[in-house]
């Protein structure tokens, strides 16, 4: 009776231990994802700080158009636009867009602006310089800032991508802020 | 299958019967005390998801809104789901396996009997739990049993109460899944092989094996929900740098895995049924078994084919839409295999037998309607649509409710020593048939014509369609009150036929079960039964 029960413990316990790492798996996906977003580009994430200013050879021959879109989440209480829906740029060449937020309350709110380019694949090759999403941004009641974004498109961008679509989508963050 | 020769001492040494009481049923760790008590829970639980698919179809029956608030209606989708896939079917197979897979290969028990106790009430406060959500402040939850966020957080009280719900019915079913596995690697009867094994049993096998890989895996993305929507985490949450779109990944790393959770025990049933009343043995057995074990290894591996639409880059959906496809061939070698069995025998039209022939049509028309949608670029006119709503309906109610229905006949007698009405059994199953496909058939003109899921109210011009499948519907909500009416007349008595051990003729031939008297008694192959190679493969 002990020599049968031994392989059956030894078997029951293992497959506990396979759900318990089954478990730890699904928390594994997390970074796994990210890490293949970042190699693959498929998220449209970018990169979460300044980029250094290099000067590039400007590619005069071909124009890449940049639209540029504005969203709110939820009902976050602000007003969110852009001076300009698009602009056409060449490759390598240094552009500034203003944004304008207001916060629309009579309270202080921390807001955080979260990028997406599209084609995801484009991110990589989309740099900013500076911009209002690397921090979180703090509103006074009622307050309005113009924010500037100065961005450039590597030349390395691929030939087939004549569109890329910058989106900011603003974030009320007053209850769950970082700072 | 092979054939014993019966030498258990089932006479000479009185085993203890069951307890008096109703203590019984809750202590007790008999396996098949507990089959019956999976059985019992899950066909309530199917009158219950039953109940809430009756409040969608009033509602749909006319376009505006008629009963009820589009965010109960809502609830009603997501709550019919979680009720049906975790209540209903998932503890309607366990309880089969518990009942049968002692019996089909010559084990006392199951395994770990005590576990199996356990097991069961955890799945019944789980269930609970998950309907008490219906009485909480902000409802039920809403979002879709895929429990997507952001939209899934906006559910009010019953969020936490829903992910705890998920985490006891994980623990469950692994446990569950654990003892299966433990039973069928330890204690088969001698001379019972792996190769010699009921497809029943392999199916459950490598279902139990699926449950130990996936159900973990959902309790992870659930409790990632739980920490971003409580502890500020930002799993999911773009403010916080995450992102949505991984939870559809986590989510169908589980999800389609689970529908094959759902399936593959179905196919086990069919395939033990069908030999019987063609009087044949199974075509193709080890072929099935392969193919079982296929279909369970591509469910890991296409699960993104649920997202065809959230922007994958190119490759991805090529990837996806092929590795779908394959799928195809694994389950064509069963249907196959299916019709083989059935080609040349001398075929009788039993309730079981009826059940399980409408399954091989009517799988394979959802499974032909999920070939459709495989194909990605297509998949951006099916998605969302009623189109999906009515291919996993097609897979799931006349196959594996209808195999649930045809294992419940088929069985019946062995359990209770009692024959079922045939004639109000057939009226059950023509009922079936036909209203199920009054409902769900014209859910495929819906789709194609673009009426979206989860939506209380509908453009008029899909008001005919809708009432028609509304219309069965209702038949098919009624039909089934027949089979609980059938389920306890049998109980108590039938027609008050004794049956043989065999029921069906011949049926020994097939399964180690109708060796045995009917009702088996409480404790069988105290000894193991001597098992000698038939005629049969």
């Amino acid at each position: 009776m002990t020599e049968e029960k031994k392989p059956k413990n030894t078997l029951v316990r293992n497959l506990f231990i396979v759900a318990v790492l089954m478990f730890g798996f699904g928390y594994a996906l997390v970074p796994l994802y990210n890490v293949l977003c970042d190699i693959t580009g498929l998220n449209g994430k970018t990169e979460n700080g300044a980029a250094k200013e290099i000067a590039y050879d400007i590619d005069l021959t071909r124009e890449v158009t940049v639209e540029f879109i504005t969203s709110l989440n939820e009902s976050t209480p602000m007003i969110f636009n852009t001076e300009t829906k698009f602009l056409k740029v060449h490759p390598g060449e240094y552009h500034t867009v203003n944004f304008y937020a207001e916060n629309k309350t009579d309270k202080a709110m921390i807001a955080r602006a979260i990028p997406s380019i599209s084609p995801g694949i484009a991110a990589e090759f989309f740099k900013k310089i500076q911009c209002f999403c690397f921090t979180e941004q703090k509103f006074m009641p009622h307050e309005g800032k113009t924010m500037p974004v100065k961005f450039v498109i590597e030349p390395k961008l691929p030939e087939k991508y004549k569109t890329v679509t910058l989106s900011y989508t603003f974030f009320d963050n007053t209850d769950r802020s970082v700072n | 299958m092979s054939a014993v020769v019966a030498e258990h001492d089932e006479h000479e040494h009185h085993d203890h019967g069951p307890m008096k009481g109703w203590l019984r049923w809750i202590i007790t760790t008999n396996h098949k005390d507990i089959g019956t008590l999976y059985l019992v829970f899950s066909l309530a639980m199917f009158f219950v998801g039953g109940a809430m698919a009756m409040v969608i179809r009033a509602e749909l029956f006319e376009p505006g809104m008629q009963f009820v608030e589009p965010q109960f209606f809502n609830s009603m989708t997501t709550m019919h789901a979680l009720v049906m896939v975790f209540g209903a079917v998932m503890p309607a197979f366990v309880g089969l396996a518990n009942w049968m897979i002692p019996l089909m290969i010559g084990a006392p028990d199951m395994a770990l009997p005590r576990m199996n106790n356990m097991s069961f009430w955890l799945l019944v406060a789980g269930v609970l739990l998950l309907a008490s959500t219906l009485f909480m402040e902000g409802g039920a939850p809403a979002g879709g049993w895929t429990l997507y966020p952001p939209l899934v957080l906006q559910t009010g009280k019953a969020l936490p109460f829903a992910i705890f719900s998920v985490h006891l019915l994980g623990v469950s079913s692994i446990m569950g899944a654990i003892n299966i596995i433990a039973t069928i690697f330890n204690m088969r009867a001698p001379a019972m092989t792996l190769m010699k094994m009921p497809l029943f049993v392999w199916t459950w096998l490598i279902t139990a094996f699926l449950l130990i890989a996936i159900m973990p895996v959902f309790a992870g993305a659930v409790t990632m929900l739980l920490t971003d929507r409580f502890f500020n985490t930002s799993f999911f949450d773009a403010a916080g740098g995450g992102d949505p779109v991984l939870y559809q990944h986590i989510f169908w790393f589980f999800g389609h895995p689970e529908v094959y959770v759902m399936i593959l025990p179905t196919f086990g049933v069919a395939s033990t049924i069908i030999p019987v009343f063609a009087r044949k043995p199974l075509f193709g057995y080890s072929s099935m078994v392969y193919a079982t074990a296929s279909i369970a290894f591509l469910s890991f591996i296409v699960w993104a084919h649920h997202m065809f639409t959230v922007g994958m880059p190119i490759a991805g959906e090529l990837y996806f839409m092929y590795a779908t496809m394959l799928i195809a061939i694994p389950t064509g070698v069963k249907v196959f295999n299916w019709t083989a069995t059935m080609w040349k025998g001398a075929m009788t039209f039993e309730t079981p037998m009826l059940f399980s022939i409408s399954f091989v049509v009517l799988f394979t028309l959802g499974g032909f309607t999920g070939l459709m949608m495989s194909i990605a670029p297509v998949d951006f006119q099916y998605h969302d649509t009623y189109f999906i709503v009515a291919h996993f309906h097609y897979t799931l109610v006349p196959a594996s409710i209808f195999i649930l229905m045809a294992a419940g006949y088929y069985w019946l007698p062995k359990w209770t020593g009692n024959m079922y009405n045939e004639k109000i059994g057939q009226l059950h199953f023509w009922l079936s048939v036909i209203s199920v496909n009054i409902l769900f058939f014209p859910q495929h003109f819906l789709g194609l014509a673009g009426m979206p899921r989860r939506i209380p109210d509908y453009a008029i011009q899909f008001a005919d369609w809708n009432m028609i499948s509304s219309i069965g519907g209702f038949i098919f909500g009624l039909s089934q009150l027949l089979f609980l009416y059938i389920v306890i007349d049998t109980i108590r008595g039938g027609t008050g036929e004794k049956v043989t051990d065999e029921v069906w003729e011949e049926a020994s031939k097939h399964g180690l079960e109708w060796t045995l008297p009917s009702p088996p008694p409480y404790h069988t192959f105290t000894t193991p039964p001597v098992i000698v190679p038939s005629e049969h493969h």
